[in-house]
C-alpha cells in the first residue's frame, strides 16, 4: 500500500512538470497505450517483488551492484525493475551506460564476444558529464535470456567473471530452467512472484482514477480475478473496456468477460452436460459449433478444471482420472495441437469419467 | 472480373454485415492514438481481415486501400538471403512470417525495427504510429513469438502490431498478455443467409432462401465459402432452382472415399494404396488438420460409442505428435494402421459374440 500512494504522487508530480517547465518546450504527447504510461518509473512504484526492490534501493543509495537474475511469469515487472533502477541510477546518461539485449537481438556467441565484450570493456567514470557522482560501472540487461542458446550463455561466462570491476549483468527470463547453471550461481536471484489480486485491483483503481474510468465494484473484481496475477494483462484489458465502452458508461461484467476472453459459463455447462449423456454425436456437434465462436482451447480447459475440481458429479477416482487427461490436453493443445481433437479427447474422457463410478 | 467474397467486401467499419456491436467498439478504441497492439482471433472466413482493413481505413484514411505488393529480403546471421512478400500500403505492412518457416524469427526481428526506425511519410496523418500487421501467428515458432517480446513493449509509440490468429491457443501468454485480444466468431447461418441475399441482389440476381439456406449448412459457416459456393451455383445454373445439388468439395469427397475403403480392409496393402491418396491430398495444400478432422468424422461413422473414445484418443495423440515432426504422412499412417487395428479388433468380438 505504501508502495502504492507514493507511486501516485510521483506520477501526478512528473505530470505537472511536464506541462509547465520551464526549460525545455513541452514535448508532444505521446499517446502511448496505458500498459507504457503506468510503467514504473522508480523502483518505488514497482507493486510488490519486495526482496529485489529493496536490494535495488540499497543500490541506488550506494551498495555494491551485484548480477542479478530476474525470472517469473509475464507481466510481474522484471523488465519495469530494472529499467526503472538504471534510470535512478544513472539519470540523464542512462542510455550510455546500459546495453539492452532481448530475444530480438541477435545474442549468438559471435555476439556475446563482440558487443558484449566491447560495451563491457568500456570505462565508466564515476562522475556524470554535469559533474554529478554515479556508480562508476556499467549494466547489461539480457532480457528474455531464456531464449538464449545453451552456447551462447556458456560464452558469456568468461565476460562475466573478466570485466566485474566495470560491468553488471542482469539476466530476466520466464524460465529459469533455461538458464544455465554456472550463470544462475554467478548472480543473485529473484523470483518475481504473480501478483496479488489485492495489490493489482489498488493499482488499477489508481489508473481508473487517473484516466477518469467508472468501473463498478464487481466488474474490477472480475477484471482482476481473469488477470492470473499478471499486472500487464489487467491494465490492457482495463484500458480496453474504459474505450470500448466510451468516457460516459459504467463498465459492465459482460464487457469485461469479452475483453478477457473468457468462456461464458453456459458453453461449459452445455459441454459438461453432453458428455453425461454419454452421446458421442451431440458432443462432437457441440465442439464444432463451439469452435466458430472462436472462444480459446485453453481457457476453456482452465475452466473445465476449476468445475471439476469443485463439482460434486465426481468422485476423487473420477477427478483424478479426468486431471490426467486435463493435464495431457492443456499441454498438446499449447504445443500445437488442434483444438477440436484436443477437446474431444478430453471431451471423451469426461464420457468415460461419468461412467466410472 | 473479381469474386464476390472481394468485391463485396465491406469497407467500412460501421458498414460491416455481423457482429456490429463489436465493429462500433472498434471504432470507438480507435479513436485515440493510445489503443494496444490488437489479436485478432476468429474461425476462417469469418472476416478477421475485413476487420483489420476496415480499422486501418478508420485510422489513415483511404489511403491505406493503395496496396502494393513488395518483396522484402532479410538476411540470416548465417548470410543465407530469405525472401518474402509483404502487401503494403504507405501506412500498414502486411506478412506472413510462417511463409518463411524457421526463418520467421528473422524477419519479425528486422522488419518490426526497420518500420519502427522509419519515418511516417505523411504527416498529416494524426497518427505518429505505422501498423505491421502479422497473418497466421498461431503458425509462428517459439523462437519468433519470443522475439517479438520486448520489440512489441520498446517500439510501441512508432509502430502498432495486428496480429492475426485462428486460435490463441498456440499463441504464448507472454504475446498475449501484450495485446488486446479481439474475437472474432463465425457469422451464423442466418447471418450467412442475409448476407448471401443481399449479394445476389446488389448482383441483379434473386436467390431464394430455400438455396441460400443449403449453402448456409454446406459452408461450415464460413462466410468467403458460402459466397464462393453461391457463385458457383450461379455460374452452374441462373435462375437459381431451389433442388440445386451442391456438390461436397473434391478433395472431401476424397478422403470420404479414403475412409470408405479403410473400414472395408485393413491390411499392409490397404495401407499402401491409402498412402498414394494421402500423398496426393498432401501435395494438392489440404491442411494437414482439415484432413484429420475429415478423416476421422467419416472413419467414427462407423464405430460404437466405446470405440469412437478410443480412435479419438489416439487421433489426438498423433496429431498432435503431427505438428512437430515435418513428415506428416507418417503420423498419418500411424493413426490410420492403429484405427485398422481397433476396428478389426473390433469386428471380430462383435462377429465371435454370435
Ligand atoms: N510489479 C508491478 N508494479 C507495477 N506495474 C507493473 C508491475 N508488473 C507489471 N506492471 C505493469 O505491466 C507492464 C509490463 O511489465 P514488465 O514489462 O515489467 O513485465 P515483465 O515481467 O518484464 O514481463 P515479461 O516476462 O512478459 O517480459 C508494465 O508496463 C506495468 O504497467
Ligand atoms: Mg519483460
Amino acid at each position: 500500500m505504501q508502495a502504492f500512494l507514493k507511486s501516485g504522487k510521483i506520477a501526478g508530480n512528473g505530470d505537472k512538470k511536464a506541462g509547465t517547465s520551464s526549460g525545455k518546450p513541452p514535448k508532444t504527447k505521446r499517446a502511448v497505450p496505458w500498459v507504457e504510461k503506468y510503467r514504473p518509473k522508480t523502483v518505488d512504484e514497482v507493486v510488490e517483488q519486495n526482496e529485489a526492490v529493496s536490494v535495488l534501493q540499497q543500490c541506488i543509495s550506494g551498495a555494491n551492484f551485484p548480477n542479478l537474475l530476474f525470472y517469473g511469469p509475464p507481466g510481474t515487472g522484471k523488465t519495469s525493475t530494472i529499467l526503472a533502477a538504471a534510470r535512478q541510477l544513472f539519470g540523464d546518461i542512462y542510455r550510455d551506460r546500459i546495453l539492452e539485449l532481448n530475444a530480438s537481438d541477435e545474442r549468438g556467441i559471435q555476439i556475446i564476444r563482440d558487443k558484449v565484450k566491447t560495451f563491457a570493456q568500456l570505462t565508466a567514470s564515476g562522475t556524470r558529464p554535469d559533474g554529478k557522482p554515479c556508480p562508476p560501472y556499467k549494466i547489461i540487461i539480457l532480457d528474455e535470456a531464456d531464449s538464449m542458446t545453451h552456447s551462447a550463455q556458456a560464452a558469456l561466462r568468461r565476460t562475466m567473471e573478466k570485466e566485474s570491476k566495470t560491468t553488471r549483468f542482469c539476466l530476466i527470463c520466464n524460465y529459469v530452467s533455461r538458464i544455465i547453471d554456472p550463470l544462475t550461481s554467478r548472480c543473485t536471484k529473484f523470483r518475481f512472484k504473480p501478483l496479488k489480486l489485492e495489490r493489482i485491483s489498488e493499482r488499477l483503481e489508481f489508473i481508473c482514477k487517473e484516466e477518469n474510468v467508472k468501473f463498478d465494484e464487481e466488474s474490477l473484481k472480475a477484471l482482476v480475478d481473469t488477470s492470473g496475477g499478471d499486472m500487464r494483462r489487467a491494465i490492457t484489458c482495463l484500458q480496453s473496456c474504459a474505450k470500448l465502452r466510451g468516457s460516459d458508461d459504467l463498465i459492465k461484467i459482460e464487457d469485461v468477460y469479452e475483453v478477457t476472453g473468457v468462456v461464458p459459463s453456459k458453453w461449459l455447462d452445455q459441454f459438461v452436460a453432453v458428455c453425461k449423456k454419454g452421446d458421442y454425436d451431440g458432443l462432437s456437434n457441440f465442439l464444432n459449433t463451439m469452435m466458430y465462436e472462436a472462444y480459446s482451447g485453453l481457457q476453456m480447459l482452465e475452466q473445465l478444471n476449476e468445475i471439476v475440481v469443485h463439482s460434486d458429479l465426481f468422485n476423487d477416482k473420477q477427478k483424478g482420472f479426468i486431471g490426467a487427461k486435463l493435464g495431457l490436453v492443456g499441454y498438446r493443445l499449447q504445443d500445437g495441437g488442434s483444438e477440436y481433437l484436443q477437446l474431444l479427447d478430453i471431451g471423451c474422457t469426461l464420457m468415460s469419467a461419468f461412467k466410472l463410478i | 472480373m473479381s469474386l464476390w467474397a472481394d468485391k463485396h467486401r465491406p469497407k467500412d467499419l460501421l458498414k460491416v454485415d455481423y457482429h456490429k456491436e463489436q465493429a462500433e467498439n472498434l471504432k470507438k478504441l480507435t479513436q485515440q492514438g493510445d489503443f494496444p497492439h490488437l489479436l485478432v482471433y476468429g474461425p476462417v472466413g469469418a472476416g478477421k481481415k475485413t476487420r483489420v482493413m476496415c480499422l486501418l481505413k478508420e485510422l489513415y484514411g483511404p489511403g491505406v486501400e493503395r496496396l502494393r505488393m513488395e518483396q522484402m529480403t532479410f538476411t540470416t546471421p548465417s548470410n543465407k538471403k530469405v525472401e518474402i512478400m509483404t502487401v503494403n500500403s504507405n501506412y500498414h505492412i502486411e506478412v506472413n512470417p510462417a511463409d518463411v518457416g524457421i526463418y520467421d524469427r528473422i524477419v519479425i526481428m528486422d522488419l518490426i525495427k526497420t518500420v519502427a526506425q522509419s519515418q511516417q511519410l505523411d504527416v498529416n496523418t494524426q497518427r505518429e504510429f505505422k501498423v505491421i500487421v502479422l497473418t497466421d501467428v498461431d503458425e509462428l515458432s517459439k523462437d519468433a513469438q519470443h522475439a517479438l517480446r520486448r520489440t512489441m513493449e520498446k517500439y510501441i509509440g512508432n509502430c502498432r502490431l495486428i496480429l492475426c490468429a485462428n486460435s490463441t491457443s498456440r499463441v504464448t501468454a507472454a504475446i498475449r498478455s501484450r495485446c488486446l485480444s479481439i474475437r472474432v466468431p463465425a457469422p451464423t447461418n442466418e447471418e450467412i443467409i442475409s448476407i448471401l441475399q443481399s449479394t445476389c441482389k446488389k448482383e441483379g440476381l434473386n436467390l431464394p432462401t430455400e438455396l441460400a439456406l443449403k449453402i448456409a449448412e454446406k459452408s461450415d459457416r464460413n462466410l468467403r465459402k458460402a459466397l464462393l459456393i453461391c457463385e458457383a451455383c450461379k455460374v452452374e445454373q441462373y435462375p437459381f432452382n431451389i433442388n440445386q445439388e451442391i456438390p461436397l468439395p473434391d478433395w472431401h469427397v476424397f478422403i470420404n472415399d479414403m475412409a470408405k475403403e479403410i473400414v472395408k480392409e485393413q491390411s499392409i496393402q490397404k495401407i499402401a494404396t491409402v498412402r498414394t491418396n494421402l500423398y496426393e491430398l498432401i501435395i494438392h495444400g489440404i491442411p494437414n488438420q482439415l484432413i484429420f478432422k475429415t478423416l476421422l468424422d467419416e472413419l467414427l461413422k462407423n464405430c460404437d460409442v466405446e470405440l469412437k473414445s478410443k480412435v479419438v484418443e489416439h487421433a489426438a495423440f498423433y496429431e498432435h505428435r503431427m505438428q512437430h515432426g515435418n513428415k506428416h504422412i507418417f503420423h498419418f499412417e500411424a493413426f490410420i494402421a492403429r484405427f485398422m487395428c481397433l476396428y478389426k479388433k473390433f469386428i471380430e468380438d462383435v462377429t465371435s459374440g454370435f
